[in-house]
C-alpha cells in the first residue's frame, strides 16, 4: 500500500497524477504504427533513386534538411544518393524558426537552432527535406531563408510523409508515403542512428489542438 | 525555455541555466553575421528605441546592427539632442516614448538603477545597456560567449577582473555571469578601487596583479574611467600603469592559452600594452563581434511575443 502511495504521488509530482491520466488517455484514442523500420528505408531508397532520374545525376546537387524532423532523413538521403552515384553529395542544416509568420502568436519565442549550410547555394540545385509535409508552412519559411542565402536554380522538395491539409499552394516533388490524416491527428518520426527502431506513428487524438 | 524576467535589468536576476539558454540562442544567431545577405524577417514590425543618456559608440552601434539585421525598426534617442536638455523628466521621457507604442527599449544611464526605475514606469520590456556602477549584462554574457565559444567551458576556468572595480558594472555583470558558470572570478586592482563586501557577489578581491597571472585561464583588463573620476583613487596613471597595466614582459609567465580581454574603449599604454591588446592572446575584437550575436538573442527573447507585452 505505502508503495502504491508513493508511485501516486511521484506521478503527481510530475504532472501526471489519476485525473490528468485519465484526460490524457480519453484524448488519446489510438496510436497506430504506419510505417516500420524496413518501409522507411524501401521510401528512403526509392526518393533517393527518384531524386537522381529527375535530376539525372547530383550535378550541383546539395541538400537541405530542416531541423529538426529533416535533419536524420537528409543525412540518410544524402549517404544513399552518394552511394548510387558514387559521388559525394553536400549536406545542411536549416532551422526556420526566424522565419515562422506565427512568432507573434505564440506565448513565448521559440528556441532557434543553429542553421548549417557550409557551402554557397547560389545557382545550385536545392532539394528541402523535411520529416512530415502539413499545412505547408515551414516549406515556406524554409524557402524565404533559402533564399536569403543566395540564388539556387532550383529548389525541390522530399519529405517522408505527406499527411495533407495544406494552406499554401505548395506540393512535394518526391513523398515517401501519403497518409490520410485528420487535422488533429499527430504524425510521430522517430529516426535515430539505430535503424531498427525507426517507426511512423500516427496518433489519433480526437482532441481540437492542432499539430504545429 | 521561458525566461523568468521580462526586462533584463542584470545579470543576477538570471539563473545559470537561463544565462546558458541566452548563450546557446546567440549561437545560433551568430550565423547570420555570416552570410551575404545580413537580415532575417524574425522582427519585422517591431519598434526598438535605444534610449542612451550616456555617450556609447560600441553598444549603441551593436544593438542598432543587431536589431537592423533582425528587422526591427531601431530608432536612436540620445539625451543631448532631446527634451532632456529641455529639463523634461526621466520618467517623462520614458513615458512619452512609450506613448508612441514600442517593443522594447534599449537603456543606458549614467546613475544606477535607472533602468530598473523605469521598467516600473513603463509596461514595455527593457534592456539594461549599462547602469552606472550596477550592471552591463549584455557585456557580461558577451564575455561569457567569448569566453566559451574559445574554452568550452567556463566551469572551472580562473578569471581575473582587474582595475577599477569601483566604477565597473562590466566588472559586477562578469562576476554575477562567470561565478553562476561555476568560473572562480578574481578582482585585482588597488586597495582603494576594490569596494569593501565585493566578496558577497561571489568572487575573490586580490591586490597584486603579477602573482595571480601564471595561474589564470582569463585575464580581463578595465578601462581607467577618468570621467568618472578614476584618478582620484591611485597616485599616478604612470604608477597604476606599472602596478595593474598588462604588459607583453608580466604575461611572461602565464598560461600558453590565456584569453586577454577588455571590454573598450582601451586606454592603451595606461592598462594594456599596445602589443597585449593586439598580441595574440587578445580577443578583444571577437568579443565586439559576438556582442552582434548576444544582442541579436537578446532582442529575439525579449522582443517576444503577447505575453513579453504585457508582463
Amino acid at each position: 500500500m505505502d508503495k502504491k502511495l508513493k508511485k501516486s504521488k511521484d506521478l503527481l509530482r510530475k504532472g501526471e497524477g489519476f485525473f490528468l491520466t485519465a484526460e490524457k488517455g480519453a484524448e488519446m484514442k489510438k496510436k497506430k504504427k504506419v510505417m516500420d523500420s524496413e518501409a522507411i528505408r524501401r521510401a528512403l531508397m526509392r526518393i533517393a533513386h527518384e531524386v537522381v532520374e529527375r535530376n539525372k545525376g547530383v550535378k550541383d546537387l546539395v541538400l537541405i534538411g530542416i531541423r529538426r524532423g529533416g535533419e536524420q532523413i537528409a543525412i540518410r538521403l544524402a549517404g544513399i544518393i552518394g552511394e548510387i552515384e558514387r559521388k559525394p553529395v553536400p549536406c545542411g542544416f536549416m532551422d526556420i524558426t526566424m522565419y515562422r509568420d506565427d512568432l507573434y502568436h505564440m506565448s513565448h519565442q521559440p528556441e532557434v537552432h543553429k542553421t548549417e549550410i557550409n557551402f554557397p547555394i547560389e545557382d545550385k540545385l536545392v532539394i528541402l527535406v523535411d520529416d512530415v509535409l502539413f499545412t505547408g508552412r515551414t516549406i515556406r519559411a524554409a524557402m524565404d531563408s533559402a533564399i536569403d542565402y543566395g540564388r539556387p536554380r532550383q529548389i525541390q522538395l522530399a519529405v517522408l510523409i505527406d499527411r495533407g491539409h495544406r494552406e499554401f499552394p505548395i506540393r512535394a516533388d518526391f513523398v515517401g508515403r501519403n497518409i490520410p490524416t485528420s487535422r488533429t491527428d499527430l504524425v510521430q518520426v522517430t529516426l535515430e542512428a539505430q535503424e531498427k527502431k525507426d517507426k511512423v506513428e500516427l496518433i489519433e487524438t480526437g482532441g481540437t489542438k492542432e499539430q504545429s | 525555455m521561458k525566461l523568468s524576467v521580462s526586462s533584463l535589468l542584470g545579470l543576477k536576476d538570471l539563473s545559470s541555466e537561463e544565462v546558458l539558454f541566452i548563450l546557446e540562442q546567440a549561437e545560433s544567431f551568430k550565423e547570420i553575421n555570416y552570410r551575404p545577405i545580413k537580415k532575417v524577417p524574425t522582427l519585422r514590425g517591431k519598434t526598438v528605441i535605444n534610449l542612451f543618456f550616456e555617450p556609447s559608440t560600441r553598444t549603441r552601434t551593436s544593438f542598432e546592427i543587431a536589431g537592423k539585421r533582425l528587422s526591427a525598426d531601431m530608432i536612436n534617442f540620445s539625451s543631448s539632442q532631446s527634451s532632456v536638455t529641455k529639463g523634461e523628466t526621466l520618467s517623462d521621457t520614458a513615458r512619452n516614448l512609450e506613448a508612441m507604442k514600442p517593443d522594447l527599449l534599449i537603456v543606458r544611464a549614467q546613475a544606477s538603477g535607472v533602468p530598473e526605475l523605469l521598467s516600473r514606469m513603463v509596461a514595455t520590456p527593457i534592456i539594461n545597456a549599462g547602469d552606472g556602477f550596477h550592471e552591463h549584462p549584455t557585456q557580461g554574457l558577451l564575455d561569457l560567449f567569448t569566453v566559451r565559444e574559445r574554452k568550452k567551458n567556463i566551469e572551472g576556468l580562473k578569471i581575473a577582473i582587474v582595475g577599477d572595480i569601483r566604477h565597473s558594472r562590466v566588472a559586477r555583470s562578469d562576476i554575477y555571469g562567470f561565478s553562476k558558470l561555476g568560473a572562480e572570478v578574481f578582482v585585482v586592482g588597488p586597495a582603494t578601487m576594490i569596494p569593501p563586501g565585493i566578496e558577497e557577489l561571489g568572487c575573490r578581491a586580490a591586490y597584486h596583479l603579477e602573482p595571480l597571472i601564471p595561474e589564470m585561464d582569463v585575464i580581463m583588463m578595465l578601462r581607467i574611467q577618468m570621467e568618472r573620476g578614476s584618478g582620484k583613487f591611485f597616485p599616478s596613471t604612470r604608477e597604476y600603469s606599472k602596478f595593474y597595466g598588462l604588459s607583453l614582459k608580466k604575461l611572461a609567465d602565464a598560461k600558453k592559452d590565456v584569453l586577454i580581454m577588455h571590454p573598450g574603449p582601451v586606454n592603451r599604454g595606461v592598462e594594456i600594452s599596445p602589443e597585449v591588446a593586439d598580441g595574440p592572446f587578445s580577443v578583444i575584437l571577437d568579443q565586439v563581434e559576438n556582442g552582434v550575436a548576444v544582442r541579436m538573442a537578446l532582442l529575439y527573447l525579449f522582443c517576444g511575443g503577447p505575453d513579453a507585452a504585457t508582463a
